[in-house]
């Protein structure tokens, strides 16, 4: 307790900025992954990408991220452990910080693509369960988060077969596909849209100070699933058709449409990754001040301090600012066998399954959901070649981040420990 | 510093490759006209060069062969089996192959197609070399193909393709048949040795058509799957 009243505003400038970083280096790493599709089938430019980035990762995490920050910070941990010891749960969420944070560092330095999910978790997981008890953690939580882990993939994957066969059925098996997609892409941008907007309505507006019915929050997500539908309609028009021999350039003018779906896709997918990664950068500083706040008391039912979620979201925005360029543009030169057709039938899974998993409050990786969803589409024969090497590779890489973090965060917990509290 | 590999996801496509190696083995046999052409003169330096450009692009087409195997490992999760990828492309290089060996028998032998038989043989070769034009078209819907997921019209308009390539190979099997007649007359005034060559050139030339039909039928097994 004597820790806690003394050091506290230490305690939490020190988490601040611990998970400014953190969010910072999710926002320069991931933005890859979330963006990555959007550039490499050349849908967007650089800058552009770059600049949805970062409203929609803002957006993201300010409106809809709290819900999965709220599980990290309280849902992992059985706080009843720390009744009289207040300040272990403080020392082990900054450590967990600083563990998840540098295992974050060297992995994107190795160019392994780890899921930042998973090293918080198994940071957070490993100084409860070594450096304090294997009671503390919540396992059945733990064991309900690895297992939705197992099972988004497999979601998003299937999610990503049913838009692209449906895209297959309505627009590319008809005698005239530009037309077709003219007509249908509207469709999935009201989707995309709908998604989006109905997890915000629902999940986001509480905190902003809104609170709308569930009735009428329904009513307004059709709303604007219908604006975005139109405005997608009247751009669409715009798009001029190769005056090339129609059968030549056929395909070529139908992947136009859909680069244009894939700008809401991408935006999609922004916001759905800042929902959904936000927390893990300041889910431990959110328990960090929520226990510093109330004096060291822990089952104390306090909100989220107001500027926890703009400074993740800010954090993150500076992270793609800063190296977001350049990540992106290797990742956009490297490939080209991508259309905007897969593209978007990938993305557009990934992102409305983590949308959906973030609104619920479970921490999924958006890496993994989007591999699911790109093997999705493979095996709706839709992709020219996967490599399962690399595949397999990613695979091991999240595996390995569990006991890493949890190592790491074991490390400077005793460490922290040994500071503060000698 | 190495950039996070998740797009590492995205390998190489083999479909690309493939319409690059038909296309230049197309123009490989395609060579044959002119070469033909300069044999009828009995022009053996314009013939030698003609040969020469078939034969380097012979080799390039080798190039795009080999390269392409290896890029095709076996962890590779394509739409189309793998082993069918080079079945296609192994069929594909024998069309350049091919045309390869007929111009070099031809000039090695300075062999001379018999006036009577000018007509008739360029046209036998022409109808060959619409079989792998054909066979080059079909591949180049590979693209297309990919985009419509392997099935519906496309899928159809390639099979009707390779249909018309069955109906071409008909076209040069009865054309071999008047022009074996009509050097069978000629045999007497000939050189026996020269006639044993001839029979083994319409013969090649006629495999260009029927590799090329080959090309179609694996390209359609693969599609069955």
């Amino acid at each position: 307790m004597d820790i806690i009243n003394s050091y506290g505003f230490i305690l939490i400038v020190v988490a601040a900025a611990v998970g400014f970083l953190m969010a910072w280096g999710i926002g320069a790493n991931d933005v890859a992954n979330a963006m990555g599709t959007s550039v490499g089938s050349k849908a967007l430019t650089i800058k552009q990408a770059i600049f949805i980035a970062m409203i929609f990762e803002f957006a993201g995490a300010y409106l809809a991220g709290g819900e999965v920050t709220s599980t990290i910070r309280k849902g992992i941990i059985d706080s009843a452990f720390f009744i009289n010891t207040p300040e272990l749960l403080v020392f082990g969420m900054i450590s967990a910080l600083f563990a998840a944070g540098i295992w974050l560092a060297f992995a994107s330095y190795l160019g392994w693509p780890v899921s930042t999910t998973h090293s918080i978790i198994g940071a957070i997981v490993g100084f409860a369960a070594v450096g304090v008890s294997s009671d503390a953690v919540e396992w059945a939580k733990v064991g309900g988060i690895v297992g939705s882990w197992i099972i988004t993939p497999a979601i998003s994957g299937f999610i990503a077969y049913l838009i692209f066969q449906s895209a297959q059925k309505l627009i590319f098996d008809t005698d005239n596909p530009f037309e077709s997609a003219k007509r249908y892409v509207p469709f999935y941008m009201a989707l995309a849209g709908f998604v989006m907007a109905l997890v915000t309505i629902k999940k986001g507006l509480k905190h902003v100070g809104l609170d709308i019915p569930a009735d009428q929050g329904y009513f307004i997500a059709i709303g604007i699933a219908v604006l975005v539908g139109v405005l997608g309609r009247l751009y669409i028009r715009r798009i001029k058709i190769d005056p090339k021999t129609e059968k030549e350039a056929q395909f070529a003018n139908v992947e136009k449409v859909f680069a244009v779906l894939m700008i809401v896709t991408a935006c999609c997918m922004a916001f759905a990754h800042g929902s959904n990664d936000v927390a893990n950068a300041i889910g431990p500083l959110a328990a960090v001040v929520s226990i510093v706040q109330s004096g060291g008391e822990i089952g104390a039912k306090s909100a989220l301090a107001w500027w926890i979620l703009p400074l993740g979201g800010i954090g993150i925005v500076a992270g793609l600012a800063l190296f977001g360029h350049r990540v992106i543009k290797t990742v956009g030169n490297g490939i080209t066998h991508l259309t905007p057709s897969r593209g978007f039938a990938a993305e557009l899974a990934a992102a409305t399954t983590v949308v959906i998993a973030s609104g619920s409050g479970l921490p999924i990786s958006t890496t993994q959901t989007l591999v699911g969803a790109v093997l999705g589409v493979g095996m709706a024969r839709g992709i020219a070649a996967i490599n399962l090497g690399v595949v397999r590779n990613i695979v091991v890489s999240w595996v390995i981040t569990l006991p890493a973090g949890a190592g790491l965060s074991i490390v400077f917990f005793f460490m922290i420990k040994g500071i503060f509290a000698p | 510093m190495p950039i996070n590999t998740f797009l590492g996801v995205f390998a190489k496509s083999p479909l690309k490759p493939l319409e690059d190696h038909i296309n230049l083995v197309h123009k490989c046999s395609q060579g044959l006209l002119p070469f033909f052409k300069a044999v009828y003169a009995q022009d053996w330096k314009t013939a030698q060069q003609h040969q020469k450009a078939i034969s380097m692009l012979e080799k390039e087409a080798d190039e795009i062969k080999r390269e392409l195997r290896i890029n095709l490992p076996m962890g590779i999760f394509m739409p189309i089996q793998r082993q069918d990828v080079l079945d296609l492309l192994t069929q594909q290089d024998k069309i350049a192959n091919k045309a390869k060996d007929i111009s070099g028998r031809i000039l090695g032998r300075q062999l001379a197609i018999p006036a009577e038989l000018h007509e008739s043989f360029l046209e036998y070769l022409k109808r060959c070399l619409d079989a792998t034009d054909q066979a080059k078209k079909v591949i180049n819907e590979l693209d297309d193909l990919l985009e419509t997921g392997f099935r519906g019209r496309e899928l159809r308009v390639v099979e009707n393709m390779i249909e018309r390539l069955d109906e071409i190979e008909d076209d040069t099997d009865r054309l071999q048949i008047s022009l074996r007649r009509g050097l069978l007359a000629l045999e007497k005034e000939l050189n026996p040795v020269d006639v044993m060559f001839l029979y083994s050139i319409i013969d090649w030339v006629g495999e260009l058509a029927d590799i090329s039909e080959r090309v179609g039928s694996r390209l359609e097994l693969m599609l069955a799957n």
